[in-house]
């Protein structure tokens, strides 16, 4: 066996390098590629302000400072706390509401439950625009337009959908005898879920909270159209207006960027290994 | 299921109770997230179609049906700039797509050979996925500036200068700010009467497109991988011994059987890019010549605007058909297989 | 009693309970703070687009002039950016549908004050502060008119703003040498720019990010071409669209956007004055709040202005008001700031930073820059015309249809198309019905 198989793997072993080190070239050149929007906004953050220009922008900074993060941190800091205040809600209970509604749709199956779910997937589909007039008169009547209540409530709904898939998913996975037996010990329904399932959808619960928090983290419209007062606007809906205007200068647009990537880059690089496993078991992003 | 298991006859009884009290449960459970999605998403798509049919084109709301019904379409229709918002999102979809998912299975496939480094890459490739959109587009239109950005890279690392010693010109596109429009459809065959837009490539859109694959071509190559690794180490032993190059291997074996995970990552990501709206909003707006518009845009244009909320409603519910036409049948097959 | 059995389970459901409750506190207090302050009426919420350099300068006078006639009351400045208020006017108007307006907000006056903001019914009557405070004795004529929406006035008039003048950098002139006087003739700018043009500097800058500046300089060259009195009849029907004068016009405007900047499409009205204050540009077509910006460079000294080729007889107005809404959450405080942007001092502190002239004309002119001096006086003599770009001219929907035509120049450099548009738009906005 080893013979046979060295002996091919020798050959190509030596036709490979040749193409091993083009491989290399170009995943080096894609890589360095990949890092310029991050070398751009880490280095002219970085810069203080009569240094930072255009003309410039590929220099790295001449001293060592903290650039314009002082001034984006004290221009965008209640953005920061308005997305905070709105994520965690948000995400806390998205999750626990889809957690429920994955385990009955998984386990609890009636008469329409597939049909019903496939309708509740579509919403994680559509384009936002086509419910956002409707959204807001909605808002405004029942007191909540403005309001991060308000903002919250639409990104609990709309997580719904892409919560409930995770988890459904993921209990699909747990052995039905699981249920089974404690259904014959005589546990209900609630009893099985709070015991059984939550106890053993811990991984379920990261992705989901990994993902709705990056996602309403990442969002926009909403952010731009619910809430209009701009300094409870969310994060990214500050750093949008920051970078439209001409009067602040551009090493504080960067750092803006920056502080706006910095939570959800965090999550991604100590939680990267869960944040694959979502991409996979959903395989589903709005 | 439950007859699979036996059990004594009088838990089987109290459980036949349990059973049926659970049945009643189950769905009483499920109806606030049901009945929260049926307002929030049919509920209101059916309210936006209804004021897409309407007469309300002023700040002032006015419900009233339009005669005939469908004039906002017809005029919408007729508009040269939403044919290019229309013309646009097909752009920017069909080549966002190739790109991504072309690079994605290049970079799967390539990390797939062992190579040192392996994880650095990976992670590079990955990470813009957790970005905002809205941090895209700040970092990169500055980068697509024709004044700043790259064409003043090549300057600096002296591309320009090597350009020059063979009597090419410097490299400087204009990137977000050229108006063009490459080719014209109408060249190729006919097309009818009402279709004023030039159905070509938006040049603008280039960069756009860029961006976009840098975001989010990483989300494909992590499709890729994960594919990549449940296919067996037979299968490729079997091929090796068949004598098969690590080329062929991959073109005739492993590609195919990949096949179901391009068609996911291709639904996802192409929904995604129909309904682009906060990368194009941050990183060039609309455009010169409206090149980089997408209906998104114009959505919010027009009503939140020029508050012809008519219109903006019915753009809209053009982006839900859309997004539908890829998402329903995505849906539909993914039930029947439950 | 078996779902107790299992401590495990139970304490991760109250774990998971408390996270829940913790984020809901945690949120929750400052909700309930701001809706007490609100009952107490300590606060005033000021809407506007002004956030750029002078600009904001300006408004802190404003705010200034409120706070000594009420020193308790805390000012929120809910000021949205982006350029003559393109996407501040989206987030406005989000704010009255949702029913959630700020206490006051700036407005243009004439036809987008009726159209965005009177005709919806978000706006009070305040003729009785007009009353009070004498304004109809202090403001001119022309500007109470299109302050008037039926027989009732809606807003009170802070600023005047003129639209049609052009900036230039002196020293590239001189460089080049071209020299300008107290008026230019579309023919003398022609030929400035083919001397610039020749020596590789941009003659015209232009940022058409926006979508309000190329119609803003289309508006110029209509004004410069058809004169006052034939611009006015192009908003009430009595000038033809598609006639001979537009067409004049329209390839006037196809002239000018051969001397223009290529990467207009990337920059807002600032980036193009700052090509004229960097000196790579000669000349850019903008309303005169652009001088404020040259004014917080510090490079004032070698920034020239003139009317718009052709353009002097007309004086394109842009004028800042402030109006009262229904159901403002700080009623009392709201009226208090009318009054305060009302006042001689208010607008006399207000207007050498926003880069206008003061609404009312008793005020002490002598005490403007010299560049206000120059357009108070203008104020007075020219033709005072309503702008089209920034609102007072037209309804939303046809100054919506014009800058899509623009838009469409720009690319296709074709007057004729342009023109053809520009006769459909205004056909389908049924003027002067």
């Amino acid at each position: 066996m080893a013979t046979i198989l060295s002996t091919p793997t020798k050959r190509t072993g030596t036709r490979w390098s040749a193409g091993k080190i083009l491989m290399m070239v170009f995943l080096v050149f894609m890589l360095m590629f990949y890092l310029i929007p991050v070398y751009i906004m880490v280095m002219n953050g970085l810069k203080t302000a009569d240094v930072v220009s255009f003309s410039r922008m590929w220099e790295l900074p001449n001293r060592l400072t903290s650039g314009g993060y002082g001034q984006a941190w004290e221009k965008l800091s209640p953005n920061v706390l308005s997305s905070v205040s709105l994520v965690v809600p948000a995400t806390v209970i998205s999750g626990f509401l889809g957690s429920l509604n994955g385990y009955i749709l998984s386990k609890w199956k009636f008469r329409g439950s597939d049909l019903l779910f496939t309708l509740m997937l579509f919403g994680m589909f559509i384009p936002y625009q086509s419910i956002l007039i409707p959204l807001i008169k909605f808002l405004q009547s029942i007191g909540l337009y403005g309001t991060i209540w308000g903002l919250i409530l639409v990104h609990v709904v709309y997580g719904l959908p892409f919560t409930t898939l995770i988890f459904r998913n993921y209990f699909a996975s747990v052995p039905v005898e699981l249920v089974e037996a404690s259904r014959v010990d005589g546990a209900g329904l609630l009893q099985i879920f709070f015991q059984i399932m939550l106890p053993l959808s811990v991984p379920a619960f990261v992705v989901v909270g990994i993902f709705q928090f990056t996602n309403i983290w990442n969002e926009f419209l909403f952010g731009l159209t619910v809430i209009t007062n701009p300094a409870r606007q969310p994060i990214t809906v500050a750093l949008n207006n920051l970078s439209g205007s001409f009067s602040i200068e551009w090493n504080v647009v960067m750092a803006g960027a920056v502080l706006t990537a910095l939570p959800t880059l965090l999550i991604y690089i100590i939680l990267g290994k869960y944040f694959v496993r979502g991409i996979m078991a959903g395989s589903v992003k709005g | 299921m439950a007859a699979e298991i036996i059990a004594p006859q009088d838990v089987q009884a109290s459980r036949a109770k349990r059973g049926r009290y659970d049945r009643l449960i189950g769905p009483l459970l499920l109806s606030p997230s049901v009945i929260a999605l049926a307002i929030f998403v049919y509920g209101f798509i059916g309210m936006t179609v209804w004021i897409s049919l309407s007469n309300w084109d002023t700040a002032r709301m006015n419900l009233s049906l339009a005669d005939p019904l469908l004039s906002v379409y017809d005029k919408l229709f007729n508009m040269t700039r939403f044919q290019i918002n229309i013309r646009n999102t097909l752009i920017f979809t069909v080549f966002f797509l190739l790109l991504a998912v072309g690079l994605g299975l290049l970079f799967a496939v390539l990390l797939d050979q062992h190579i040192p480094g392996n994880a650095l890459f990976r992670n590079v490739f990955l990470f813009p996925y957790a970005l905002s959109f809205v941090v895209t587009g700040v970092a990169w239109r500055w980068i697509f500036n024709p004044e700043t950005g790259l064409n003043l890279l090549m300057d600096v690392l002296g591309v320009n200068w090597f350009l020059g010693l063979f009597g090419a010109g410097p490299f400087a596109p204009k990137w977000i700010t050229d108006p063009r429009v490459m080719g014209d459809l109408a060249n190729i065959i006919p097309l009818p009467d009402g279709i004023k837009a030039q159905l070509g490539f938006p040049m603008a859109m280039l960069p756009v497109i860029i961006a976009a694959v840098w975001q989010l071509s990483g989300f494909a190559m992590a499709m890729y991988l994960s594919g990549l690794a449940a296919i067996s180490d037979e299968v490729r032993e079997a091929a090796a011994l068949d004598g098969a190059s690590t080329f062929q291997l991959y073109r005739d074996i492993i590609i195919p059987l990949l096949k179901p995970i391009t068609i996911s990552t291709m639904i996802i990501l192409g929904h995604v890019s129909l309904k682009i709206f906060d990368l194009v909003f941050a990183m060039s707006g609309r455009g010169p010549g409206y090149a980089t518009e997408v209906p998104g845009i114009f959505m919010f244009d027009k009503t939140f605007k020029v508050l012809e909320y008519n219109t903006g409603a019915a753009a809209s519910v053009v982006m839900l058909v859309l997004v539908s036409l890829v998402i329903v049948p995505y849906l539909a097959r993914s039930m029947k297989e439950v | 009693m078996e779902f107790y059995r299992s401590r495990k389970v139970n304490r991760r459901t109250v774990t998971l309970g408390s996270a829940a409750a913790f984020a809901a506190v945690s949120v929750f207090p400052g909700m309930k703070l701001a809706a007490q302050e609100g009952e107490a009426e300590d606060q005033l919420e000021i809407f506007s687009w002004w956030t750029a350099g002078s600009e904001a300068a300006g408004l802190e006078e404003l705010f200034n002039a409120f706070r000594e006639m009420a020193p308790d009351v805390e000012i929120i400045n809910a000021a949205v950016a982006g350029g003559a208020g393109a996407n501040a006017q989206a987030a406005l108007q989000t704010r009255l549908a949702g029913g959630d307006p700020p206490d006051s907000w700036q407005s243009h006056l004439a036809k987008e004050l009726n159209a965005r903001y009177v005709d919806p019914g978000y706006c009070e009557s305040i003729d009785d502060l007009w009353e009070e405070e004498g304004w109809a004795d202090v403001i001119p004529e022309g500007l109470i008119a299109q302050s008037t929406i039926g027989d009732v006035k809606y807003v009170i008039p802070v600023g005047v703003h003129r639209g049609n003048v052009v900036f230039f950098n002196k020293q590239v002139l001189t460089d080049n040498g071209i020299e300008v006087g107290e008026e230019l003739s579309i023919d003398d700018f022609v030929a400035a720019a083919d001397t610039l043009m020749a020596a590789g500097i941009t003659p015209l800058a232009l940022g058409s990010k926006d979508g309000f500046e190329t119609p803003h300089l289309f508006e110029n060259v209509l004004a410069a071409r058809l004169g006052p009195e034939v611009y006015n009849g192009l908003w009430d029907g009595t000038t033809d669209w598609a006639g001979d004068e537009v067409k004049a016009a329209c390839e006037d405007m196809v002239k000018m956007l051969g001397y223009v900047n290529d990467d207009h499409p990337a920059l807002t009205w600032d980036g193009a004055m700052s090509k004229v204050i960097e000196g790579t540009a000669a000349f850019t077509s903008m309303g005169d709040w652009a001088y404020g910006n040259a004014v917080v460079a510090g490079v004032e000294d070698n920034i020239g202005y003139v009317a718009h080729p052709g353009s002097a007889a007309s004086y394109i107005s842009v004028v800042d008001g402030f109006v009262l809404p229904v159901d403002a959450p700080h009623p009392n405080n709201a009226r208090t700031w009318l009054k305060a942007v009302g006042s001689a001092d208010a607008q006399l502190a207000f207007a050498p930073n926003k880069g206008c002239i003061p609404a009312r004309t008793d005020v002490d002119a002598s005490q403007l820059n010299e560049y206000g001096q120059w357009s108070a006086g203008d104020f007075a003599k020219a033709a005072v015309l309503a702008s089209n770009a920034h609102g007072a001219a037209a309804d939303p929907q046809f100054q919506a249809a014009i800058g899509e035509a623009c838009v469409n120049l720009l690319v296709s450099l074709d007057a004729e198309a342009f023109q053809m548009e520009l006769a459909d738009a205004a056909t389908a906005a049924e003027l002067g019905a």
